[in-house]
C-alpha cells in the first residue's frame, strides 16, 4: 500500500512542515522505497513477544526513576532567553493566538 | 622530545609529559591549535576559540602547578557538536541551532573538563547525528563560509563516516588527542573504522546522556574516540557513571577504572564469529582485513566459535522504524519560539511552527521526522513502532543466546571501506551500510571499532568487538591486546 501525495500532506501537517510540491513528490517516492524495505519486518512472527523500550531491560529491571516534587535548579531566565529568536519584557513572542 | 611530536603521543603519555612540566597544557594547547588551522580544508571544527581554550589550559597549568590536577590535566579534546557547551556554540551542525549558546554544559563535558581536559572546539557531524557520511553538515566549518561535508584524512575525495565524522577525521589528523562521539546506530564505529581510529560505545546507559542533543532517546549514548585502546579506556573512565538526577535512563552503576584489566591475558577466550555478518555484501578488501585480524586473535590465543545473529538483516527497518520515531518525538521541540531558527513574519502559529522547521532543517533530518511522524500516528503504531520493538527485543535476546556461546563477539564494522563523497545519495543505500553495527545499538551493548588493517586505495578497515552488557573492560582488554602485537593502529595518513 503505497503513500499517496494526500498522505504526505498528511504526515507533513503532523509533522508541522511545509514541503514545496517538488520535495513533496521526491519525498513520497524515498519514503515509498523505504516502507517498501521495512515490509520484511511484517512477515516475522513477534506473537507473545514484549516490546522492547529500554535495552538493558534484557539485563536487570529497569525501573524509570521519578523525581522528588521539589525545586532543584535556580531562576535562570536571562540565560534561557538570550537564545530567543524574540523575546519582550522576559517573555517569548509569538504571533498573536486570540483575536 | 621536540613539541613537533606532541602529536604522536599517546593521551597517557601526553598526560604524563605535562605533569612531569617537560611540557606545559599551553603548549600542548597551542601545537594541536596550529595544526588544527593549518588543517582546516578537512572541515573537521565547526568552531573554535583560541581564547577560550589557552585560558583553559593557563588554568590546567595552574592546577599541576597547585598539585590539584586531574588524570587527564592539558589533554586536548574536541566535542561532537551534539554536545552542549557553555563556552562554545552548539548547533548540532543544523541551521536549526546556529549560533546557539548553551546555559550549561552536558555532563560528559563537565566530566572531562574535571578530569583536566583541555577543549580544542566544537567538531562537526551529520545534522543532529542523523547519518553516516557526514555529508548533511549545514553549518559552515572554520575557515569556510558555506557548509562543507567532513572530508576523510587518509584521502580527501571520500566520506570520513559518521555521524560522528568531525571527531573521527580530526583524531585520525591529529588535530585533537581525543574526541568526544555519540553513537545511536554505528555513528562511533564506523567513521572510528573509516578513518582508522578507536573508538568505543559503552553499555547504553553508561555515561550520561543530559546535554547530548537528543535524536533517539533509547539508543543515544555517548563514548570516546582516540587513537588506541588505552586512551579511550582513560577517557572512558572519565566520561561513564550515574547521573541519577539528570539522566532518568542512566544506569545506577558505579564508575570504573576501565584501563584495570587491558593486559589480562586472553588465552582461551572465546570469540564468537556470527555467519550474518560475513554474508554476500560484504566488500572483499574488508572481509580479507577481517579474516586476518581474527588469525591473529587466534594466535594471540583466543578461539573463535561460530555463533547465529539470524536477525542482523532485520536491525535495518527496526532500527529506521525506532529511531525516526523518537526523532519526531525528540525535535518537536525546535518551534521557533524558544531558541533556535525562527521564519521571518509568519501569519499565525501554525505558519511559525512549519516555515522554521522547513527552513531550519535539512532533507534528511524532515525524512526522519515524517517517517517518525507516520509511524506514531494513529493506526500505523502497531503495525510499525510496536513491532519493531518487538523485533527488538528478539534482537537483544539473539545476543543473550550467542553469549552463552561465547565471550565476545566479533565482525566487520561497515559492509565498505569509505565511499567516495556524494556516493550514498540515495537515503535508502545509506541506511543498509548500517547493518552491522545497528543490531548491538538495538540490544544496547557496548561495543568497538579498532583498525585492523588496509582495504582498497590503502583505506583503514575496522574491527568491531561486541561485548554482553557491561564488559566494557573485556572489550577494551581484547583491543589493547591486538594493539600490543599489531601496529595497525599507529600509521597516520601522508601529508599529516
Amino acid at each position: 500500500m503505497a503513500l499517496t501525495s494526500q498522505d504526505i500532506d498528511r504526515i507533513a501537517n503532523l509533522a508541522r512542515l511545509e514541503l514545496s510540491p517538488e520535495k513533496s513528490e521526491r519525498m513520497r517516492t524515498q519514503l515509498n522505497d523505504f516502507f517498501g524495505m521495512v515490509a520484511q519486518m511484517q512477515a516475522v512472527d513477534t506473537s507473545g513477544i514484549e516490546p522492547l523500550t529500554h535495552p538493558v531491560a534484557v539485563l536487570q529491571d529497569v525501573q524509570l526513576r521519578l523525581q522528588g516534587d521539589v525545586v532543584t535548579e535556580t531562576n535562570q531566565r536571562e540565560a534561557y532567553l538570550r537564545n530567543a529568536p524574540a523575546a519582550e519584557q522576559g517573555l517569548f513572542l509569538v504571533p498573536k493566538v486570540i483575536e | 622530545m621536540s613539541t613537533q611530536d606532541l602529536h604522536h603521543l599517546s593521551i597517557a603519555a601526553l598526560a604524563a609529559q605535562i605533569r612531569n612540566h617537560q611540557t606545559s597544557a599551553t603548549e600542548v594547547a597551542q601545537h594541536f591549535l596550529a595544526r588544527a588551522k593549518a588543517r582546516q580544508a578537512l572541515g573537521a571544527f565547526l568552531a573554535v576559540d583560541e581564547g577560550v581554550t589557552l585560558a583553559q589550559a593557563k588554568a590546567q597549568d595552574a592546577a599541576i602547578a597547585a598539585g590539584t590536577a586531574g588524570p587527564l590535566a592539558g589533554v586536548p579534546i574536541g566535542h561532537k557538536d551534539v554536545f552542549v557547551t557553555r563556552d562554545f556554540p552548539t548547533t548540532a551542525s543544523s541551521r536549526m541551532l546556529a549560533g546557539y549558546r548553551s546555559p550549561f554544559d552536558a555532563t560528559v563535558v563537565t566530566r572531562l573538563a574535571e578530569a583536566g581536559c583541555v577543549t580544542l572546539g566544537k567538531l562537526s557531524c551529520d545534522e543532529f547525528a542523523m547519518g553516516n557520511g557526514n555529508e548533511s553538515a549545514a553549518i559552515a566549518p572554520v575557515g569556510m563560509d558555506a557548509p562543507a561535508p567532513v572530508r576523510n584524512p587518509w584521502d580527501p575525495g571520500r566520506v570520513p563516516g559518521g555521524s560522528s565524522g568531525g571527531s573521527a577525521a580530526a583524531v585520525a589528523a591529529r588535530m585533537v588527542a581525543a574526541a568526544t562521539g555519540t553513537d545511536t546506530g554505528g555513528s562511533i564505529r564506523q567513521p572510528a573504522s573509516f578513518c582508522g581510529i578507536t573508538g568505543i560505545k559503552p553499555t547504553y546507559g553508561r555515561a550520561s546522556r543530559y546535554g547530548m542533543i537528543a535524536y533517539a532517546s533509547s539508543l543515544d549514548q555517548a563514548g570516546p574516540m582516540a587513537r588506541s585502546a588505552q586512551d579511550c579506556a582513560l577517557l572512558l573512565s572519565v566520561m561513564c557513571g550515574p547521573d541519577v538526577q539528570r539522566d532518568s535512563t542512566s544506569l545506577d552503576i558505579p564508575a570504573e577504572n576501565f584501563t584495570r584489566q587491558l593486559d589480562a591475558d586472553i588465552e582461551g577466550l572465546r570469540i564468537g564469529v556470527p555467519a550474518e555478518f560475513f554474508a554476500d555484501g560484504l566488500a572483499d578488501d574488508v572481509r580479507s582485513a577481517v579474516d586476518a585480524a581474527l588469525k591473529e586473535y587466534e594466535k594471540l590465543g583466543a578461539k573463535l566459535v561460530p555463533v547465529q545473529l539470524p536477525r542482523t538483516q532485520l536491525s535495518v527497518p527496526a532500527y529506521y522504524i525506532i529511531s525516526p520515531a523518537e526523532a519526531s518525538s525528540n525535535l518537536s521541540r525546535f518551534d521557533g519560539v524558544r531558541y533556535g531558527h525562527r521564519t521571518a513574519h509568519p501569519a499565525d502559529l501554525q505558519e511559525l511552527y512549519k516555515k522554521s522547521r522547513s527552513e531550519g532543517f535539512g532533507d534528511e533530518v524532515q525524512r526522519r521526522i515524517m517517517i517518525g511522524a507516520y509511524v506514531l500516528s494513529e493506526g500505523y503504531y502497531d503495525a510499525y513502532y510496536l513491532q519493531a520493538q518487538k523485533i527488538r527485543r528478539l534482537i537483544a535476546n539473539d545476543f543473550q543466546a550467542a553469549f552463552q556461546q561465547c565471550d565476545v563477539i566479533a565482525g566487520p564494522v561497515a559492509p565498505s571501506v569509505a565511499w567516495q563523497l556524494g556516493d550514498k545519495a540515495d537515503p535508502l543505500s545509506s541506511y543498509l551500510a548500517d547493518v552491522f553495527t545497528l543490531p548491538a545499538s538495538l540490544a544496547g551493548l557496548p561495543a568497538m571499532s579498532l583498525p585492523v588493517g588496509t582495504g582498497a586505495g590503502g583505506l583503514p578497515v575496522g574491527l568491531q568487538l561486541i561485548g554482553n552488557y557491561l564488559q566494557e573492560a573485556r572489550l577494551l582488554n581484547l583491543a589493547h591486546r591486538f594493539q600490543q602485537a599489531t601496529d595497525f593502529h599507529l600509521p597516520s595518513p601522508s601529508d599529516i
